[in-house]
């Protein structure tokens, strides 16, 4: 853990965001406690078959590169230039018109000038520009170029891992400048230099190898869901009878392994059981599975093949259980990547019948190629059609506002079917302030892999808008709980709400959707799924 | 600071040269900076313009990666957000047209203030936007009104907009609102780069230094119709000369002419390789021009390549015995 100040006054009295009088050139980077996470793991580098896999310690001067570093460096950039016509065009288009500056988390959570979405992107764009651009090679310094060294690619490893590829910024740029595009670039060459932290590395090995970031394997992954099969029947006294690797499923349902982890994804995780069971007698034929354990993919922290090599389960999955379509859980990253990369790296999957709900015969026609739907468009296709039984008062305890995740919201565009569910599972919900939801979301702060607990100051400052704008609700109209539809926002968020919020709880959607769920067959229901007593049963 | 005033000196001598050169060197100087520049300028502008659109257009698009901006379209009772997430050529052309000609992404900016609390707010911030675009339609606007000097007859679209812009009719000659709109929100941007301190600390030399050249041409330009009051028909006769590919050195038309033709040469064979090129970058940007229907047509990476994976066989292979044990189906007994 970080020395991060208790009372959280001292940490918004640290932020000043008037810049430093020196430029910011001749600032040199300091890599501070609290800010940034360990080095990765070798062993998890090596695995995965990244290049210079060994120990290294960032604090270090000597991070033992590669003697030719430079040139790999040089190199990996032109080829990504040459392969990437978002990275050419981004590196040469910026007017530094300063619109995106305050539109960054860490910026506004740090005011460190450095984590202003156009700086973060001049850091390698100085050396773009020197390498790169004749006016660069010519005019030097004068012309905003410097060489890469040894200070420059710390000061480079230390900001791209304090970007959580939010997109946030793109939102304002009149010219849709994507930092997360440049920290993608930036992070795959840190990669080729064996640069990575471990938050990621170890992650991404554990998902290669188990099929999940946690490292479950396949009965450890069984019994984690039985158990959660008799925590569903204590608490409703329905038995639900999840299937693994089955073949004969016409649906096969991937989501992130946090969920049947840690609390309180756990209790999504039961949401989806319960959802399914209740959906059995209605035709719904899903199967889980222990190889494709995973929706999260940390291997677009890495690099675009890390990525393609990691969501590759998921189609060769469905192509191995022979069945009709993909089901895929609450999740953000997960979603960009399936939403904009998966069919692009991993398709076609002609193999794939194009996406139908057995239930109410709707055709997801915008999932028509992917063959994968999110669990939110699925449920609120099933309530618009009047399939589920809900009771909302179920969830009368709740004061409930929703955390629209940076992925699924600026890579995807998923606003109305999360709300239309809470809606309609629950009496209470309030929008936070319209310029920190839907398209302008504030991210979690722990996005993108940095999410340990080693950076705990970081993820603090990072998360600071999100908790303020939850802090307004919370304050104005008594919200206690914070929805969302992504793994890490559930693992992230009750952290950053002690800290900022005390007293808002964090919740999956479709665990406030099993709740109102009025199951056939049910006993009384007197607590909801976390144990607490439902609103009227209070002893 | 040091970046403001290189850019302001390197300016200044540029005035300077063609100034001092057009009044004292005589005819030699006129035909540098009134043909010879200009030709080579715009033959600069264009190959270098083309130069880097292609350079650009040589590096393939593998992912599509739109910011989307809105409501996708999904469900069919779920209203879509047709030109922020747009999903047809349609929509991405009325996304682009938007973002091209009235600046809508940087339409949504706000000034982020952090207070005693803490509380975030998100203030009103519209002059960037209002800046910008004024200081483009303005540009534009200037820009079209010069095609009188390089026309025989003018055109009466040209005629009309000079008339539109001198709606004010004060002064003789009139004053043309757009010179000094133009003027006034280039200042404007200028003195932001300089006053507020985050702007300040992101910009580089090359971000003065346009700003610089173009209040140089503003002002010289509202300098020879107002002050000066240049010869006219001098002007339009060398103007002709270069389009018709006849060009003549009039008598008499004065330095600051010149100064103004230097500059603007200046910017045009700047502009390839300075950020300017904006202007060509904004229709190639993956996150605004692609269509969000990335989930129902499949976009296709010209270098995908194959990678390693892990494949079931060895997962299997792995885990046979632990998944025999917890009961799960196995492809080998």
């Amino acid at each position: 853990m970080s020395d991060l100040p208790k009372n959280s006054n001292e940490l918004i009295e640290k932020i000043d965001y008037n810049p430093s009088k020196k430029g910011w050139m001749d600032v040199p980077v300091e890599i501070r406690k609290g800010m940034y996470c360990y080095a990765s793991n070798p062993k998890s580098v090596e695995y995965i078959g990244l290049p210079n896999a060994r120990p290294w310690n960032p604090l270090d001067d000597d991070w033992k590169l590669p003697v030719n570093w430079k040139e790999i460096v040089h190199n990996a950039f032109k080829e990504r230039l040459d392969r990437f016509r978002s990275f050419k065009v981004f590196m040469d288009i910026c007017v530094r018109c300063g619109a995106c500056a305050d539109k960054c988390h860490f910026f506004i959570g740090t005011g460190d000038p450095k984590n202003m979405p156009v700086l973060r992107a001049e850091l390698l764009r100085s050396v773009y520009r020197n390498d790169f651009t004749t006016a660069g090679k010519i005019f030097g310094k004068v012309a905003g170029a410097r060489e890469l060294t040894m200070d420059v690619l710390k000061e480079w490893w230390y900001y791209f891992f304090q970007c959580t590829e939010c997109r946030r910024c793109s939102v304002f740029c009149p010219y849709g400048i994507d930092t997360a595009e440049i920290t993608i670039m930036a992070r795959e060459i840190f990669n080729l230099l064996g640069l990575n932290i471990d938050w990621i590395a170890t992650p991404t090995a554990n998902c290669y190898r188990t099929g999940n970031h946690l490292g479950i394997q396949p009965h450890a992954f069984k019994e984690m869901i039985e158990f959660f099969v008799d925590d569903i029947e204590e608490k409703t006294g329905v038995v639900v009878e999840p299937s693994f690797n089955r073949k004969g499923a016409d649906i096969l349902f991937i989501t992130p392994s946090g969920d049947v982890f840690a609390d309180p994804g756990t209790y999504t995780a039961m949401g989806y059981l319960m959802l399914f069971h209740y959906l059995k007698e209605q035709g719904l034929n899903v199967t889980w599975s222990t190889y494709a354990s995973e929706g999260g993919n940390f291997g677009f922290f890495t690099s675009h093949e890390l990525m393609k090599r990691l969501n590759a389960k998921m189609y060769a999955e469905a192509k191995r259980l022979g069945v009709k379509w993909i089901l895929g859980g609450e999740c953000g990253h997960m979603w960009r990547v399936i939403n904009q990369y998966m069919d692009t790296m991993n398709g076609p999957a002609d193999f794939l019948e194009d996406p139908v709900s057995p239930i109410t015969g709707t055709k997801f026609e915008n999932a028509k190629s992917t063959k994968m739907v999110h669990i939110s468009e699925f449920t609120a296709d099933l309530i618009y059609h009047g399939k589920l039984k809900l009771d909302k008062s179920r969830n009368d305890n709740l004061k409930v506002t929703f955390h629209d995740s940076c992925n699924t919201s600026r890579g995807m565009g998923m606003f109305d079917e999360p709300r239309y569910i809470i809606n309609n599972v629950c009496n209470h919900f309030y929008e936070m302030p319209k310029n920190t939801i839907r398209e302008q979301t504030f991210c979690c702060g722990s996005g993108s892999g940095l999410n340990a607990g080693e950076d705990m100051e970081l993820r603090m400052c990072g998360g600071l808008p999100r908790a303020n704008a939850v802090k307004y609700v919370h304050e104005k109209f008594g919200v206690n709980m914070l929805a969302c539809v992504c793994a890490i926002d559930r693992a992230a968020l009750p952290p950053l709400m002690d800290y900022w919020v005390p007293g808002v709880g964090v919740t999956g959607i479709t665990e406030m959707v099993a709740n109102a769920l009025i199951m056939p067959g049910e006993k009384e229901r007197t607590v909801n799924l976390r144990d607490e007593p439902l609103p009227g049963m209070e002893e | 600071m040091i970046k403001c005033m290189f850019s302001l000196t390197v300016v200044i001598i540029l005035a300077v040269l063609a100034f001092v050169g057009a009044e004292t060197a005589g005819f030699k100087a006129q035909f540098l900076f009134g043909i010879a520049i200009p030709y080579a300028a715009l033959l600069i502008f264009v190959i270098g313009v083309l130069n880097r659109v292609i350079g650009w257009a040589r590096s393939p698009v593998p992912f599509a990666i739109p910011s989307t901006c809105g409501q996708q379209k999904s469900l069919p009772w779920i209203k879509p957000a047709n030109l922020d997430n747009p999903t047809t050529t349609g929509g991405v052309f009325g996304r682009m047209f938007l973002e091209v000609f009235l600046f809508r992404s940087l339409f949504r900016n706000t000034k982020t203030q952090l207070s005693e609390g803490p509380k975030i707010s998100f203030n009103l911030e519209i002059f960037l936007w209002l800046a910008a675009i004024a200081f483009h339609a303005s540009f534009f606007t200037v820009l079209a009104r010069h095609l009188r000097l390089f026309t025989e007859p003018v055109p009466s679209v040209i005629q009309l907009l000079e008339k539109v812009d001198g709606m004010l009719q004060v002064g003789v000659p009139g004053i043309l609102l757009s010179g000094f709109v133009l003027l006034a929100a280039v200042s404007y941007l200028l003195l932001r780069r300089i006053i507020e301190p985050q702007v300040n600390y992101i910009s580089l030399t090359q971000d003065y230094f346009p700003l610089f050249l173009i209040i140089g041409i503003a002002a010289s330009g509202i300098l020879m119709r107002h002050i000066f009051k240049i010869d006219v028909i001098g002007a339009k006769q060398l103007a002709m000369g270069l389009v018709t590919f006849h060009p003549t050195i009039p008598e008499g038309i004065g330095g600051i002419f010149y100064v103004h033709v230097f500059f603007v040469s200046v910017l045009l064979a700047y502009f390839p390789f300075s950020k300017l090129m904006h202007m060509g970058g904004i229709f190639m940007s993956p996150t605004r021009n692609l269509p969000g229907n990335t989930r129902a047509v499949r976009h296709v990476n010209p270098w995908n390549y194959p990678v390693h994976t892990h494949t079931y066989e060895e997962y299997e292979e792995e885990f046979r015995g632990k998944m025999i044990e917890a009961g799960l189906p196995v492809e080998k007994e």
